[in-house]
């Protein structure tokens, strides 16, 4: 599935989407940057409460294929322009990680 | 295996919009000489977790990648407060890191054992009140 795919199946709003048809593969979630950095896998869907511009530096690294934003959370506009030169698609959800991992479970 | 591409990049403490920046630009150069992602993955992960160390802890630094054929080498060399026990700063869990910095997602105490867990060596050597120079190879 396409990460476009998956945020609209998810209701999710596009916060950028400089690369909408990276394929999903696998969802991690988290908060603390160096779990993520150890723990996420390429190309799987990483959902976030963290907004600040180290999320995009951190989703770059990691490979992930998009960051998905949980509880409605805003990206700041300074990472917000960073995921999009940076080819890093970020989603924004009013779901909390939880109910957005269940529903990605059930989705891919 | 004398032949050798060096990068360098001198990091910035102050900056914390940028943080990052320097692994990101290594990642990309590695891409471009056709490195496996496996390889990509681990120099990332350990750059990564270095140059936020440097920058949070360490007032910045100076990144130094020589890539050789057969492996990558990493050294990151700071002059910030160093490092009074390095076997409980290995510690996962264990963090120093203030709040301000915290609220940003640091912290964990999970960076130095990334950088162990994803390299093939890693050396640190530091002195208290003269710096910190951590050397990583990633065997390729
Ligand atoms: N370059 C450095 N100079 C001085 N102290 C350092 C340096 N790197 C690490 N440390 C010390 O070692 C501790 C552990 O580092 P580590 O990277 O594992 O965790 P952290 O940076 O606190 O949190 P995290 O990396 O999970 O965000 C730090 O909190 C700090 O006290
Ligand atoms: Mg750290």
């Amino acid at each position: 599935m396409t990460v476009r795919e998956l945020a609209q199946k998810l209701g999710a709003r596009a916060v950028c989407e400089p690369e909408p048809d990276r394929q999903v593969c696998g969802c991690y979630t988290g908060d603390l940057l160096s779990w993520v950095m150890g723990r996420a896998q390429a190309d799987n869907v990483w959902v976030t409460i963290m907004t600040n511009i180290n999320t995009v530096a951190v989703a770059t690294l990691a490979d992930v294929s998009c960051v998905v934003i949980a509880e409605g959370a805003e990206l700041d506009e300074a990472a917000a322009k960073t995921a999009e030169a940076k080819g890093v698609n970020v989603y924004s959800s009013p779901l909390s990680s939880y109910s957005l991992c269940a529903a990605i479970s059930d989705l891919i | 295996m004398a032949d050798c591409v060096r990068l360098r990049y001198v990091i910035d403490g102050e900056n914390f919009t940028s943080a990052g920046e320097a692994s990101v630009k290594v990642k990309r150069s590695l891409r471009q000489m056709g490195f496996s992602p496996e390889v990509i993955r681990k120099v990332s992960v350990a750059m990564y977790e270095g140059e936020i160390n440097m920058v949070i802890h360490a007032r910045g630094g100076v990144a130094t990648v020589d890539v050789y054929e057969d492996r990558i080498v990493i050294v990151l060399e700071d002059e910030g407060p160093g490092i009074p026990d390095i076997p409980l700063a290995m510690q996962a869990g264990y963090s120093t890191a203030p709040d301000n910095i915290r609220s940003l997602g640091f912290g964990a105490g999970m960076g130095l054992p990334n950088m162990k867990k994803y390299t093939d060596d890693m050396k640190i050597e530091s002195v208290v009140g003269k710096g910190t120079t951590i050397t990583m190879t990633v065997n390729v």
